[in-house]
Formats: C-alpha cells, structure tokens, sequence
C-alpha cells in the first residue's frame, strides 16, 4: 500500500511465528525501503510478554531502518494484559483502526517524498 | 429402640405441619407484609414434608449423616430467600425454633405418660434442631452477604459512566477512590467504548476523587497506557490543588500524560487536537 507494509495477523501468534513475522518483515523492510508497517492485530485475543516484546522490537528494528510502526486494532482485553504484564510499547505508534494508522503514517511521512512500491504482505 | 420417634413424626406430619403453621400465625415474628399466607404455608409444607421423609431412627443422632443434606438444602433456600426478602435474623431464627417447639408439643402430647422417654428423645430433636438453626443462620448471613456484593459492584458499575461528549471524544469521570478493582472496570468499560464508538480521545476527570496516593497515581497511569495501546488519546482533568501538591511530593511522573486542571480546559485540548473551532454564531452576537 503505497510507501507502507501492511501486515494483517490472523491468529494468535505463537513463539516461531512471531519470530518468522519479525524475520520477514525487517527482510521486506529493507528490500522495498518502505517508510512505514501497519501491524493490524484486531483479530488477536490473546497476547503473552514474548509477543509484546516481539512488537516492540519490529518497532524498534524498522526504525533502524528508516520506517515507522504503528499497531492498529488492540482489543482491550490485549491492551489491558500487556499493562498488567508492564508493557507500554513505548516506541510503538498506535491508532484505531487501519484508516487511523494510515492516516498517522501519512501525517508522518514527508509529503514530497513517494515511493511507488506497492506490497500487502499477509501472515497467515 | 423402644420408641421411634423418626415414625411419630413421620405418621403425625399433618398434625405437626398444622401445629407449627399455628404457632407461626400466632407468632410476633409473622410478616405478612413480606410474605403471604399461602406462600409461608407452601414453604412450610416443603420443610416438614422433607424432615420427615428423610428422618429415622437410626440417623437422628447423627447430625452429620449424608441423609440430612436434602433438609439442609431446603433450609438454606428457605433462609437465603428470607434474607433476600429483609425478614429480620430474629425472624427467621424464630421461623426454625417454632418448628422445634411444635415438636415438642407432639412429644408431649404422644409421651405424657412416659416421662424418661419423653425426655430422652427431646434431648434428640434438640440437638438435631440446633444444628438446623445454625444451618439457617449461616445461609441467612451468606445470603445478606450476597446482597452487599450485589450492592458492591452495582455501585461499581453505576460509578463509572463512560460519556460520549462529542464525535471522537469520550469523558470518564472517576467519583470515589480508585483501588485496583475499580480500576479495572474503569479500564475495561473506557476501552470497550474507545472501540465501541471508535473515539480518537479519552478525558478521564478524577474531579471526583477524594485522594490520590502513589497506587492511584499507578493505576491512572496504567489506565492511561492501555488507552495509548489501543491507539486513542488520554487526558486527564480534574486536578485539584491538593492532588498535584501530593503528586509531586510523592515524586510521581505524570509528565508523559496530558493533565488539565479542568474538563472545560480539556474538552478545549480535545478539540483543537481535533482541529475542532467553537464559535459563537453571528445571529446569537446581534441578540446580544
């Protein structure tokens, strides 16, 4: 989508997934420069302390790389168990919705600079 | 066994159920108001009916015996029902203690002539009596204990409404003190409604709130995170002089989170976050 990867998390995301998801989305950062990664998890229910701690590094690694991360669609029963377990994802950007995150990405992306690569990468 | 008193009371059961329902009516602990004629009779009728089924000779002095657990249970609907009613503990006590004397009277009658008897086997009912007055007050208080929790958190509910003051913003105002439980209610209904009504900005108001301590402090915090987490805004107003004088001496950071002194000030942040402008109309100025 434009200059930004979209990664839509189906299920819940167990220890090797999460890595593998890590693995290729830095992978993916890198080869098509995209400045931002939308991480939808509004399908997932249930989050552990690995898989908060996972969400923080993809944030911090793409930030390395020159793009922003921005986690939308917490449910909050997720949101409340990652501050129960302290974890505020500082460093995560974080909106509503996909509309919500797109616009936070766009809002935060220089305006005269376009990327034309288009990708959609789906975990399954 | 020379006399069974279990086979008394089990071929005088109308005779006892009337005895007792008398001595009820003629009671000071009669409440008509809470309860009919018909539906005292009907409960009075299960209790007599199930004694008497499951009494016997041999498990009358066995309080404890299994067989007992059917009277129990009836008792314990009887007395949480009462307590639910608001029959007095004196009320329901008595309710329970007429029966004993009721079968007393039986005795008395059936074992005029026998006296050692008569006072053996009164000995029995006694004991087997007690254990069902303590039976009912144990479940009387269980049930009057089952409507303060109720009570507790309808408080709890009814205390933390979550407003939707405009498109995109949600207020939250915190009446009482904040302990980890309320907490999380106040957690979960924000959120709830943060995805409900898909609302971009959160103001909590502690306006409300008599005193803030390091945990209230941690718990506003964390309530505030979560709503970051799921992507909305929080503000938080209300705060009193004495409040941000004990913050800071307490050495919190709040820092990181907006803070208003008012709701008025934060709806004002709110809408210029949203890049909303109240003005007063041109028609409402010529009026004035």
């Amino acid at each position: 989508m434009g200059p930004f990867l979209l990664v839509t998390i189906q299920i819940d995301l167990y220890d090797r997934l999460a890595l593998n998801l890590e693995t290729d989305l830095v992978n993916m950062v890198h080869k098509t420069g995209a400045r931002g990664v939308l991480i939808d998890i509004s399908a997932v229910s249930i989050v552990d302390s690995f898989m908060g701690r996972i969400l923080g590094n993809i944030a911090s690694m793409t930030r390395v790389l020159d793009a922003e991360t921005v986690v939308v669609g917490m449910q909050p029963a997720v949101a409340i168990t990652l501050i129960e377990l302290g974890l505020s994802l500082t460093g995560v950007h974080t909106a509503l919705d996909v509309e919500r995150g797109m616009a936070l990405l766009q809002s935060k992306l220089d305006p005269d600079e376009e990327l034309a690569n288009d990708n959609d990468n789906d975990v399954e | 066994m020379a006399y069974s008193i279990a086979q008394l009371l089990t071929s005088n059961k109308t005779r006892l159920f009337d005895m007792w329902i008398q001595k009820q009516l003629a009671s000071e602990s009669l409440r008509e108001d809470l309860m009919t004629d018909d539906e005292l009779r009907a409960q009075s009728q299960e209790l007599v009916d199930t004694l008497t089924s499951v009494i016997t000779a041999d498990n009358i002095s066995h309080v404890e015996s299994t067989d007992f657990d059917e009277v129990f249970e009836v008792l314990s609907a009887i007395s949480m029902s009462r307590a639910r009613q608001g029959f007095s503990p004196r009320e329901t006590g008595l309710y329970i203690f007429s029966l004993k004397e009721a079968i007393f009277d039986l005795l008395q009658e059936n074992l005029a002539d026998d006296p050692a008897t008569l006072l053996a086997e009164s000995m029995k009912i006694n004991r087997l009596m007690d254990s069902f007055g303590i039976i009912t007050f144990e479940t009387f208080i269980k049930g009057r204990e089952d409507v303060i929790l109720r009570q507790t958190e309808e408080i709890a509910d009814i205390s933390t409404p979550v407003i939707q003051v405009w498109d995109g913003i949600l207020a939250l105002p915190i009446i009482g003190t904040l302990d980890s439980s309320r907490t999380q209610v106040v957690m979960e209904s924000l959120l709830q409604k943060i995805v409900d009504t898909g609302s971009g900005i959160a103001i909590l108001d502690i306006s409300g709130v008599p005193a803030v301590d390091s945990l209230v402090a941690q718990h506003l915090i964390k309530t505030v995170s979560a709503t970051r987490l799921m992507g909305a805004d929080c503000i938080i107003s209300g705060i009193r002089p004495e409040i941000a004088q004990t913050v800071v001496h307490l050495g919190i950071d709040l820092s990181n989170i907006i803070t208003k002194a008012t709701l008025a000030s934060a709806l004002k942040h709110a809408f210029s976050m949203n890049r909303l402008v109240v003005k007063r109309s041109e028609a409402e100025k010529k009026v004035l």
